[in-house]
């Protein structure tokens, strides 16, 4: 299992359409993904799930991957926070 | 025996409205409330069953939603396009999927419950986390969560709907109406509502006897209980008694021997006592009317409504979709003519996109919305276009207020002809163009939009609405909603005169032409084509066939120049007093 903590980096935040982007990349791995926040565990696979997060610009997710594929799916959903979205 | 009067006027078991389709019918209510409009929370017993309703329902709301993302992406822009995006994804979220299934497995009840529950769940975290945009995120979720349920629904109305039933409802859509057509209901109640709604007409285009405007039916009736429905004079008598149900039954009988008397008419044509031909077309609502129009004797399809599709489908068809549609229509009405509506959408009907108008019927509709919508307008005009390989179609244009959209309309249509020629696809290249003259701007420059195009046709629904400025649909003004008033009697011989000044044919299409009193002053106003629903044709030639254009002409002169509605009425009553024409309900 692997367990990281990632930071919002865009101005708008968690918005609808990084939203759709991470629940389409965790869908292309087999492994368990999950975000959490203030003790609220979503599903990244779940995009009615990720939706209910409120995450602002500067908050802290936790994001934790567990399965055959974890290192591949924590690199890409990972690299996609640290870009902060492709936003400004 | 005795009279429709002496029954009506002896019994206190009657609920009084307005006449709104034609017919007798016999039986059950089927209470269709807006309780039974919410979530139903009760118990199921076939689980199986359930999780193929849910499937189905997501199958069609993700058929739906697919057809509003690709308009969205066109008309809002990517980003606002990107929760219509989340929204298809919400319908293939497996975890959420998962759950619902569970539930429905576990808990036994409908899954339209389940579904809003479940959703309204995550609603509620949204709300929660006090981010103003989270509020409205959890607003956006509410319409996929309400798309869900009424294609839920949608399956569970149908099966339960018994197809005897007498439908009772304080009023009803026209997807309403539609849906539960198919069901083959008997007949349909309503509290609100006139001639004109929507439903109304459909109920008259499918044969369907209705009253509306009862104010009160849903309260006073009960599921199952057994019913008089009286579309002739607009009563309802419930608990009736043997005396009642046998007068009503003899009725019927009458009613069906009369029908047969008709028939004879079916091939003749509308002629009147001293020779002149009125053509007289069929309105065309739902695709299941054909069968009416063939056997109606009409001289072809006046008005094809087409945004009765959008309402069918519940989604915009594809430009080849609407060509097996448009195609299949004019196939079967050759060599008569099929004059196709472009979508007449806004207002009351199909609403299109989410913004709010504060004042629809003077806002986006009719051909301001296709020209904003070039992407729509084109796929139509394409699909029209290649339709019409057989010389049998004609386009018209709805709720054209200015020259301009006439001109734009045109351009359109050349480029759309353009491409089709380029790619190889037949169609025809003299395909007439028309207008439908129903604001009150295009009434008085008739003479100036005719030049522009091939034919007109009034339609009074609109027109009188618009001339009177009232809401038909509002009880507190409808009685402004006067057909026989002298500004509409006034209006329509004026756009007659112009049009025929400007030599182009007109006709007229609107509810006026399904009330029979209007039939003569119709014909003496000059007009030569009516175009009317199929089920009332041949009562329509019947009443023609029964004076003369001669005598027609010189009381519409005279009610030209009168100055109250009242008036006007009197003297329509007393041309058919003097030519001895008696109306539909009191021959049965």
């Amino acid at each position: 299992m692997i367990e990281l903590v990632v930071t919002i980096k865009n101005k708008a935040g968690l918005h609808t359409r990084p939203a759709a982007t991470i629940v389409k990349l965790a869908a292309k791995y087999k492994c368990e993904f999950f975000i959490s926040r203030d003790g609220m565990n979503i599903n990244g696979k779940s995009i009615i799930g990720v939706m209910t997060l409120a995450a602002e610009e500067g908050a802290e997710l936790t994001l934790t991957f567990d399965g055959p594929d974890e290192e591949e799916a924590a690199k890409e959903i990972v690299g996609f926070f640290e870009v902060g979205f492709g936003e400004e | 025996m005795k009279s429709f009067k002496e029954i009506y006027k002896g019994s206190d078991n009657k609920i009084a409205g307005i006449a709104a389709a034609p017919g007798i019918v016999i039986g059950e209510v089927y209470l269709f409330t807006k309780e039974k409009l919410e979530i139903s929370k009760a118990d199921i017993t076939d689980v199986e069953e359930a999780k193929i309703n849910f499937h189905e329902a997501l199958e069609r709301s993700k058929k739906e939603l697919t057809k509003v993302f690709a308009i969205a992406k066109d008309r809002m822009g990517e980003a606002r396009a990107a929760i219509f995006e989340a929204q298809l994804m919400i319908l293939d979220d497996p975890v959420l999927i998962e759950n619902i299934l569970t539930r429905i497995k576990d808990e036994k009840k409908q899954p339209e419950y389940i579904v809003d529950d479940e959703i309204s769940k995550y609603q509620q975290l949204m709300i929660l986390s006090h981010e103003s945009y989270m509020k409205e995120r959890a607003n956006d979720i509410e319409d996929i969560k309400n798309r869900i349920v009424r294609n839920l629904r949608k399956k569970r109305w149908q099966s339960r709907i018994q197809s005897e039933a007498v439908i009772v409802s304080d009023s009803l859509t026209p997807a309403d109406t539609l849906l539960l057509s198919r069901n083959k209901v008997k007949s349909f109640i309503t509290d609100h509502g006139g001639l004109t709604s929507h439903a109304a007409i459909i109920s008259r285009s499918l044969n369907i006897p209705a009253v509306s405007g009862t104010h009160n039916a849903t309260q006073k009736l009960k599921d199952g209980q057994k019913v008089i429905v009286d579309g002739f004079h607009g009563y309802i008598i419930y608990d009736p008694t043997d005396e009642q149900i046998s007068f009503f039954k003899e009725k019927q009988e009458h009613l069906v021997a009369l029908q047969k008397d008709l028939e004879e008419l079916t091939d003749k044509p509308a002629l009147t006592k001293d020779g002149r031909e009125i053509q007289i077309l069929a309105n065309v609502d739902v695709t299941g009317e054909m069968d009416i129009v063939k056997t109606s004797g009409a001289n072809g399809i006046g008005l094809y409504r087409s945004e009765q599709i959008l309402d069918e489908l519940g989604t915009i068809p594809t430009e080849d979709e609407q060509v097996i549609i448009y195609s299949r229509l004019a196939s079967r009405i050759y060599p008569d003519k099929i004059t196709i509506r472009a979508f007449d959408i806004g207002g009351d009907k199909f609403r299109l996109f989410d913004y709010h108008e504060p004042n629809p019927f003077l806002g986006l509709r009719g051909i301001r919305l296709l020209l904003e919508n070039p992407k729509l307008f084109k796929s139509q005009i394409r699909a029209v276009l290649r339709s019409s390989s057989n010389k049998n179609v004609q386009f018209m244009l709805p709720m054209i207020s200015t020259i301009d959209e006439i001109q734009r309309s045109k351009k359109i249509i050349k480029k759309c002809m353009a491409e089709l020629k380029k790619e190889k696809k037949p169609f025809d290249a003299d395909m007439k163009i028309g207008i439908m003259v129903e604001v009150p701007s295009a009434a008085v420059m008739t003479k100036e939009f005719a030049e522009e195009i091939d034919f007109l046709s009034i339609g009074t629904n609109d027109l009188i609405q618009y001339l009177m400025a009232v809401d038909r649909g509002n009880d507190l003004v409808s009685d402004l909603y006067q057909e026989f008033s002298p500004v509409v009697l006034r209006t329509i011989k004026k756009i007659v005169d112009d049009a025929k000044l400007a030599g182009k044919p007109v006709s007229l299409c609107g509810e006026m032409a399904a009330d029979t009193l209007a039939m003569p002053l119709l014909v003496g106003l000059g007009l030569r084509s009516l175009s009317i629903s199929p089920a009332t044709i041949p009562y329509s030639k019947r009443i023609i066939k029964s004076f003369s254009y001669k005598d027609a002409k010189k009381m519409a002169d005279k009610c030209i120049t009168v100055c109250y509605e009242a008036e006007i009425e009197k003297t329509i009553q007393k041309f058919f007093e003097d030519n001895d024409i008696t109306r539909t309900r009191n021959i049965i």
